[in-house]
């Protein structure tokens, strides 16, 4: 069988593992192409479209034909946001919420992620259900509640009452990712310190935390992202401008001036920003860890 | 604090007894002393709400009114005999079904192209990130670029009628006949990338060998896709599908800024007619109906997406 099998490629070229790109098939290659390059157009172009809109002047916007490309760079739009303190509150509420949500998340993950890897408890099953199926509870259930809750502990448009919020959302994957990740270190790392006379406590902030930082940028990096990217509760939570969030502000922008598509677009790139710089410099824990934590719960 | 460090008298039974018996009770404590921050926190923001909505659910009115009184399954049977909820629920349906379909076509044929090893590594590295940019915008930058392309003098008019698909400058999100189309079709736009990242590392887990020996065995490529490729990632797609039909059939933002669920109710989804029931008619009694109704729909989601988890493990 192994003979045949060594043997048979060399007698039929075409079933020969094609190591080398393209070299063997030009036409399957070219068309390997074509089918990108419209993927890439399909998905690129609207984006494409989002950045030269944002260097155009308003009234470049219903140029007709439409231009892609501008001839004049425009920085106007940029300015005027980043002149105007309502948009750029916006955005500093938003940096505010997301980081104390992901420094919160983080706290609360790596310490429940602990006791689920390390030790074992009544209920932990229970428990690691409940964890889980958390997630599929649909946001419009508990804004209603939430809407009471808020008012009620007095936490309505404020900062702790968005930060509590997000933080229902952002727990569970984050403790779902670091129990998986804890688990693949060896127990005898954390029990080591053990004979020192430490307990877990200190074998989890001396030893585990600091091996586990690629884990934990992985969860933080989504957790900053969920808490920069909602919408509905930040639209129902928060009621004054200055607490508005940037996906709020988008639309609020959208609603007063309509017509001034530059400047919604400049406020679109600067609101995707931390995210794209985020995937630039992280895309490997980015995309590991958003697939990972979704599908293979 | 350690018991290596702690040192009872010696020869005295009876507190060597009970110091043994707090050093178990204290150890039994030790995890659940991790956990207290999640459990307050689920207790507080996940089981005192879901019994809140409930609550809610069966009184006349709650919130804007001081002193509701039960009116038991009264609300449930409004809503479901509402034409608009009906209305709602079949837009969500339909919304959900096409998006899920078209985002498993596109995202396996993406992963299956930048699988191919035709191509030099830089060049898939830079389709992959072309690809993959639509999962990096919030919805609510979606939401306004998309009003932007979409718009009667923006630039899908402009193609379209250049290349004569369309006559005229077409409303898409303001007329009723397309409305739903279009925000189904931006969905699509902005969440197939999740299937491609995804279908492209159960690909790369796909053993080769698999595809040479059929091969031997005379499989055209037609063939090996639905021999091996399918039933390989068959389990994946499966959660994945799932996955996506809860998060979709939740979808508010992307519907809210871009249509506000009208025209009249063409794009009125589930979450939307509820937001709306609350927010704005401050009927908060009937849209916590809704919403347990909502939350029953995807705890039956979330169980097969559980029962389709256990069975590939």
């Amino acid at each position: 069988m192994a003979t045949t099998l060594t043997h048979l490629p060399e007698n039929r070229p075409d079933l020969r593992v094609n190591r080398t790109p393209g070299r063997k098939n030009p036409g399957k290659r070219a068309a390997t192409v074509v089918a990108l390059v419209a993927g890439a157009l399909f998905a690129g172009l609207p984006v494409l479209w989002m950045l030269s809109s944002s260097f155009k002047t308003n009234g470049e916007m219903f140029a007709f034909p439409p231009r892609l490309l501008t001839e004049n760079v425009n920085l106007g739009a940029y300015s005027e946001i980043l002149s105007d303190p309502v948009k750029v509150r916006f955005f500093v509420n938003s940096y505010v919420i997301a980081f104390a949500v992901t420094c919160l998340t983080l706290l609360v993950g790596i310490l429940a992620g602990f006791a689920f890897s390390r030790f074992e408890f009544p209920l932990k099953k229970t428990l690691n259900v409940v964890i889980v199926s958390v997630q599929a509870v649909p946001p419009i259930t508990l804004l209603i509640p939430y809407f009471g809750l808020m008012v009620g502990l007095r936490l309505y448009n404020t900062y702790p009452g968005l930060i509590l919020t997000y933080m229902v959302f952002t727990i569970p994957y984050a403790i779902i990712m670091l129990t998986g990740y804890f688990n693949t270190l060896p127990r005898e790392l954390d029990e080591a310190v053990k004979v020192d006379g430490a307990g877990p406590w200190t074998a989890l902030w001396r030893i585990l935390v600091p091996i586990a930082v690629p884990g934990l940028v992985s969860v933080g990096i989504y957790t900053f992202m969920i808490a920069w990217n909602e919408f509905l509760f930040a639209l129902t939570l928060t009621r004054t401008e200055d607490m508005r969030t940037v996906p709020i502000g988008i639309q609020l922008l959208m609603g007063q001036h309509s017509y001034e598509w530059n400047q919604m677009m400049a406020m679109s790139i600067l609101g995707c920003l931390p995210v794209l710089i985020l995937f630039l410099f992280f895309q490997r824990y980015f995309i590991g860890g958003m697939t990972a934590g979704a599908v293979k719960v | 604090m350690t018991s290596t460090q702690i040192k009872p008298p010696a020869g005295t039974a009876a507190p060597r007894a009970t110091h043994r018996r707090r050093e178990l009770l204290r150890k039994r404590l030790t995890p659940f002393g991790y956990l207290s921050p999640t459990i307050i926190l689920m207790i507080v923001l996940m089981a005192v709400p879901i019994v809140m909505v409930i609550g809610y659910s069966v009184m006349d009115n709650v919130i804007t009114n001081k002193s509701p009184e039960p009116v038991g399954l009264e609300n449930y049977l409004t809503i479901l005999g509402d034409a608009a909820f009906w209305k709602a629920a079949r837009n969500t349906f339909v919304f959900t079904a096409v998006s899920v379909v078209v985002h498993i076509v596109l995202g396996l044929t993406f992963a299956i192209l930048l699988n191919t090893e035709l191509l030099g590594r830089t060049t898939k590295a830079l389709f992959r990130v072309i690809l993959v940019l639509p999962w990096l915008f919030t919805v609510a930058i979606i939401a306004v670029l998309w009003r932007m392309l979409l718009s009667p003098n923006g630039v899908v008019n402009y193609i379209l009628e250049t290349v004569g698909l369309t006559g005229g400058q077409v409303e898409w999100l303001a007329n009723p006949s397309t409305a739903l189309a279009a925000v189904t079709f931006i969905n699509i736009w902005s969440g197939y990338p999740f299937y491609m990242i995804s279908l492209l590392a159960g690909l790369q887990g796909i053993p080769r060998d698999l595809y040479e020996a059929a091969s031997i065995d005379g499989a055209g490529p037609v063939q090996r896709f639905w021999a091996i490729t399918i039933p390989q990632l068959k389990p994946l797609i499966i959660s994945l599908a799932l996955l996506d039909f809860i998060w979709t059939t939740q979808q508010f933002a992307l519907i809210w800024m871009t249509t506000g669920g009208g025209p009249i109710d063409a794009t009125e989804v589930l979450s939307t007619f509820t937001y709306k029931l609350a927010f704005t008619r401050y009927q908060f009694s009937e849209a916590s109906t809704a919403a347990v109704i909502i939350l029953l729909l995807s705890m039956i989601l979330a169980f097969f997406y559980a029962r389709s988890q256990r069975s590939r493990d």
